[in-house]
């Protein structure tokens, strides 16, 4: 890819194609077949200049272009930094799964509005590349609002009064809090700093007092609403009214990990891991990442619906990551950045498993799918694998970010983090796994005419493929460790 | 090509008023808007011209009739009114091609040449009010701007209109009135009416007159703020721009209100600012206190607005507020804030109010709860309001993020952080009401009368798609915008006392 085109024109590909796929597809809109071409298509030139990047980066080129100067020292730029690349790397690939998936469940569904479906779809992708590779503090703000505002239609799709009460809490709960808490704290940052370049090493050290710093951190961890840190979680589970592909690409990948990536990142690159160290600034995020950890898995034991169980699974998870964060760590990011990929991959593809036992059975409530695992056995064994690896054992890849962010913590002294780690563990194991117990072990429901009689079987093998592919990768993640802590590694060291 | 070169600025006002003149003896409506058209046509190329001599030789000084000032009139064009004349008139040469059809659905057919009339009158004083350095001149020009202004409103398709007319004709009249005292009390002072001369002689002799200053500054204040809307001076607008006909509206929003608050600047940043230390009077204050006000007030009341006009009217007194709390703040990075929102929030205003014009011409209604579905029906005119809306909220990516971005650094810079707060905050109150409008315009179902509607015709959407576009151009090139602002904060505060 770098000899037919330079680094700078992959990084300018990848946050264009998207959006010129978007672009593309409502001409399309006469021509079904054609307009998810086109989708397809933009989603493997997405990852062909994404993966095209792999390479510079993990020799050490961090590709950078500038667009415009919006006003002096707001710059629209983009810089590739091993985070963003990996960031880009999972979300890019799980798009063209998730738009195999796409057409399979939105065909069997018969859903209204689909062009609209496809175009926000590539809009929230365009603007998930342009969070992962931003260059500064505006350019992750910009795309990051433009991510809310195209996933506001997403997960309106239903235009029924649920999904517009729904629509309803995700903006104003998202779009609000970016506005009254992560826009002053970039603001803040701008006149303590005098920039708003994400630079190795962080920005603010020597810039102002522990207090300051603290306050600063809390506005940046609860403005970015889209890492769902508790109290400002409320717009994933109301999220969950969109269609399942949106709540298994953008509510367990893009979004929720836009979140959590732009934390670490601002900690990584604005505040610096020395300063919170010397500090003490991020101590304060450790117990609050630790009690949402453990909020969220009780609160998703009591869900009986399937989505809303996942979703506040996701809340759980997402604590991970923001907890790596607040260790503030060499080893504690690492954890984080792998949990960013093995959560993706396990979360994506429970979720494409409910939407395989939706769009098979039209089903939404856990106790419902006592016994399903007999004629759906594809569907649940990969929902067992994304399970297991939520859980963390191996030979799965989220075994490896439980294990990195456990040792981080006791590393660091919070040997009491350690077992908050376990503990969940524990409580994952009974929320998810219990559901698979139901599919397989358990008979049909009394009155479950449906199953007796033999009227169900797997989804259309346009949703049973992806959800297999992902099942696969979550193994497969386990044995490629190295690799994924090679390119992570390039972040941590090279300050 | 010299005697035009040399007499720009007598011609940006003389044009419009022969215009006026012309439209005056027509009884067809399509020929006065040929007419106005022209004129408005013409307008921008001679704003241009003056600001390009503006930033390349400096500011033009133009004595009328030749009589030297201070006893004649002076028109004066710096980098300020460069910049106000240039907005108005591109605004107004944007939106003119709309009026056609917008003006003929609306109005009886006898008084559409009586329309364009008013607006070429309404021009020229808006655009004589920015140009002359005279204040008495500029009294003279406010009220050829509002007297037109009151005849605009009142020609509104609804009888309301006329009650809203009458409402703004009796509190225009008193705030004309508060500012021709205040003139007069600086004439008493100073013997002059020339601003720049006002402001070099009030220097000297302000501290022995200080009662009569302060109590002129005090009229004046007042005066021109009723003609901007400032909170609590507003209450003429919202009926004012919600009867008025919906492009006479678009106009007004986009013009009337900003060339008042060109105005105040004048007064506080080149005549008081320059003649005493204004700092020492509580204006900063009482200025910051009134806009906080109107942007909190003002934008709740629009929340519960169930006509759409009406709404988007409290939402100019909260976005006036935004103006002036740059006023207030005083400083580089807020006085520019507040001076690019001039801009800014002209371009967001009329793509708005020029969209529910446009709406209102398709479905002849601008009911909230009237127009389900219509986003469906009438893609293009409701993405333009849907752009120009998340304008007014500032999300990045649009011209009002970058008002946003320095008014929240001017508070800063004053160590004001909880200002930066109040100033977000108060924006998130604006996604609470536009959210209300595209929830009903994209996701209901259409309603039957709804269902047969399509976009209005190119002449309505072609200024809207350019307007919008000029939204999001806006959000990222800030050259001429932010810049000219920037520029023209950094010479009225190096002005200063």
């Amino acid at each position: 890819m770098t000899r037919i085109f330079s680094s700078e024109q992959l990084v300018l590909l990848a946050v264009l194609v998207p959006f010129a796929g978007a672009l593309i597809i409502p001409l399309c809109h006469k021509l079904p077949n054609l307009r998810e071409t086109v989708t397809l298509v933009t989603a493997v030139a997405l990852c062909i200049a994404v993966v095209g990047l792999l390479a510079p980066v993990l020799h050490g080129g961090r590709p950078e272009v500038q667009i415009i100067q919006v006003v002096p020292g707001l710059e629209l730029a983009f810089k590739v930094e091993p985070l963003g690349m990996l960031f880009a790397l999972v979300a890019s690939s799980l798009w063209i799964v998730n738009s195999i998936y796409s057409i399979g469940y939105m065909r069997a569904g018969n859903e209204p509005r689909q062009t609209s479906y496809y175009v926000c779809f590539a809009i929230a992708l365009g603007s998930t590349i342009g969070i992962a590779f931003a260059k500064n503090l505006f350019t992750l703000f910009l795309f990051y609002e433009a991510l809310t505002l195209s996933t506001y239609p997403l997960v309106t799709h239903k235009h029924n009064a649920e999904a517009i009460r729904a629509g309803r809490i995700y903006l104003l709960l998202l779009l609000g809090t970016s506005l009254i808490l992560f826009l002053p704290a970039i603001i803040v940052t701008w006149v303590l700093a005098g920039t708003l370049d994400f630079t190795p090493g962080g920005i603010l050290a020597g810039k102002a007092d522990t207090i300051v710093i603290a306050v600063l951190l809390a506005l940046f961890v609860f403005g970015i609403g889209k890492a769902a840190v508790m109290p400002v979680h409320f717009w994933l589970p109301a999220a969950m009214v969109a269609p399942t592909p949106v709540s298994a690409l953008l509510h367990a990948v893009a979004v929720v990990k836009a979140g959590v990536f732009s934390i670490a990142k601002i900690v990584l690159y604005i505040f610096g891991l020395d300063l919170l160290t010397a500090t003490g600034a991020s101590t304060w995020l450790i117990y609050v990442a630790s009690a949402c950890i453990l909020l969220a898995s009780l609160i998703a034991l009591s869900k009986v619906n399937l989505k809303a169980r996942l979703a506040y699974s996701t809340v759980s998870q997402l604590a991970y990551i923001v907890l790596g964060a607040g260790l503030a760590t060499t080893a504690g990011l690492n954890g984080s950045a792998v949990q960013i990929v093995m959560h993706a991959t396990g979360k994506i593809t429970l979720f494409f498993c409910a939407g395989a036992i939706y769009v098979a059975t039209h089903r939404t409530e856990v106790k419902e799918l006592d016994g399903l695992g007999r004629v759906m056995p594809v569907t649940f064994f990969a929902f067992l694998l994304g399970s297991l690896s939520i859980i963390g054992i191996p030979p799965l890849g989220g075994t490896w970010s439980k294990w990195l962010l456990a040792l981080a913590a006791a590393d660091a002294g919070h040997l009491i983090v350690v077992g908050v780690l376990m503990i969940s563990s524990l409580l994952n194991i009974a929320y998810l796994l219990s559901i698979v117990g139901r599919a397989f072990f358990l008979p049909p429901r009394k009155g479950d005419n449906e199953l007796a009689k033999g009227g169900i079987r797997e989804a259309p093998l346009a949703c049973v493929v992806p959800l297999s592919v992902t099942a696969i990768a979550c193994v497969v993640l386990f044995f490629e460790i190295n690799n994924i802590e090679a390119l992570i590694a390039g972040a941590l060291t090279g300050r | 090509m010299t005697v035009v070169w040399a007499n720009l600025p007598a011609l940006q006002v003389v044009i419009p008023l022969i215009g006026a003149l012309l439209t005056g003896f027509t009884r067809r409506g399509a020929t006065a808007f040929a007419i106005a058209l022209v004129v408005s046509w013409i307008m921008p190329f001679i704003a241009v011209a003056m600001m390009w001599q503006v930033l390349t030789t400096g500011p033009i000084t133009y004595h009328l009739g030749d009589w030297e000032p201070p006893w004649g009139i002076e028109y004066r064009v710096d980098l300020l009114n460069g910049f106000v004349l240039v907005l108005v008139s591109t605004i107004g040469a944007v939106i003119i091609p709309a009026a056609r059809r917008s003006v003929a659905f609306e109005l009886e057919e006898r008084h559409e040449a009586w329309f364009y009339c008013m607006y070429l009158l309404c021009l020229t004083g808006l655009l004589g009010i920015t140009v002359t350095g005279d204040a008495f001149n500029a009294f003279v020009f406010l009220e050829i701007s509002s007297l037109s202004t009151y005849v605009l409103i009142a020609l509104g398709p609804d009888r309301r209109a006329l009650l809203s007319s009458f409402q703004y004709l009796v509190m225009g009249t008193i705030g004309a009135t508060f500012y021709v005292i205040g003139v007069g009390v600086l004439y008493l002072l100073t013997g002059t009416l020339n601003m720049a001369d006002i402001a070099s002689r009030l220097g000297p002799i302000a501290t022995q007159n200080f009662p009569a200053m302060v109590t002129a500054l005090a009229f004046l204040t007042v005066g021109i703020s009723l003609k901007l809307a400032l909170f609590p001076l507003h209450v003429w607008l919202p009926n004012a721009y919600a009867y008025a006909p919906s492009w006479a509206t678009a106009f007004l929003a986009a013009s009337a209100t900003k060339v008042a608050i060109y105005l105040l600047i004048r007064y506080y940043f080149s005549v008081f600012g320059v003649a005493i230390n204004i700092d020492a009077l509580p204006m900063s204050k009482i200025m910051i206190a009134l806009s906080l006000a109107a942007m909190f007030i003002a934008s709740l009341i629009a929340v519960f607005q169930t006509n759409v006009k009406r709404m988007l009217a409290y939402s100019s007194v909260a976005q006036i507020g935004y103006i002036t709390l740059g006023i207030g703040l005083a400083n580089q990075a807020g006085l520019t804030g507040g001076l690019v929102h001039i801009i800014n929030h002209a371009i967001m205003k009329a793509t708005l109010f020029l969209a529910v014009g446009a709406v209102f011409y398709r479905a002849y209604t601008v009911q909230l709860k009237e127009l389900a579905g219509i986003g469906r029906r009438m893609p293009i005119t409701m993405a333009a309001f849907t752009i120009a809306g998340f304008g007014l909220v500032g999300t990045p990516g649009t011209a009002g993020f970058i008002s946003k971005w320095y008014l929240a650094v001017g508070a800063l810079d004053k160590g004001w952080w909880v200002l930066v707060f109040l100033i977000v905050a108060s924006s998130a109150i604006a996604l609470v009401y536009i959210g209300r409008v595209l929830e009903v315009a994209w996701l209901r179902e259409p309603s039957p009368a709804i269902a047969k509607l399509r976009d209005p015709p190119l002449s309505m959407l072609v200024p809207l798609v350019v307007l919008a576009a000029a939204t999001i151009f806006f959000g990222f090139d800030t050259e001429w915008t932010a810049g000219i602002a920037s520029k023209a904060a950094t010479a009225l505060i190096g002005g200063l006392r």
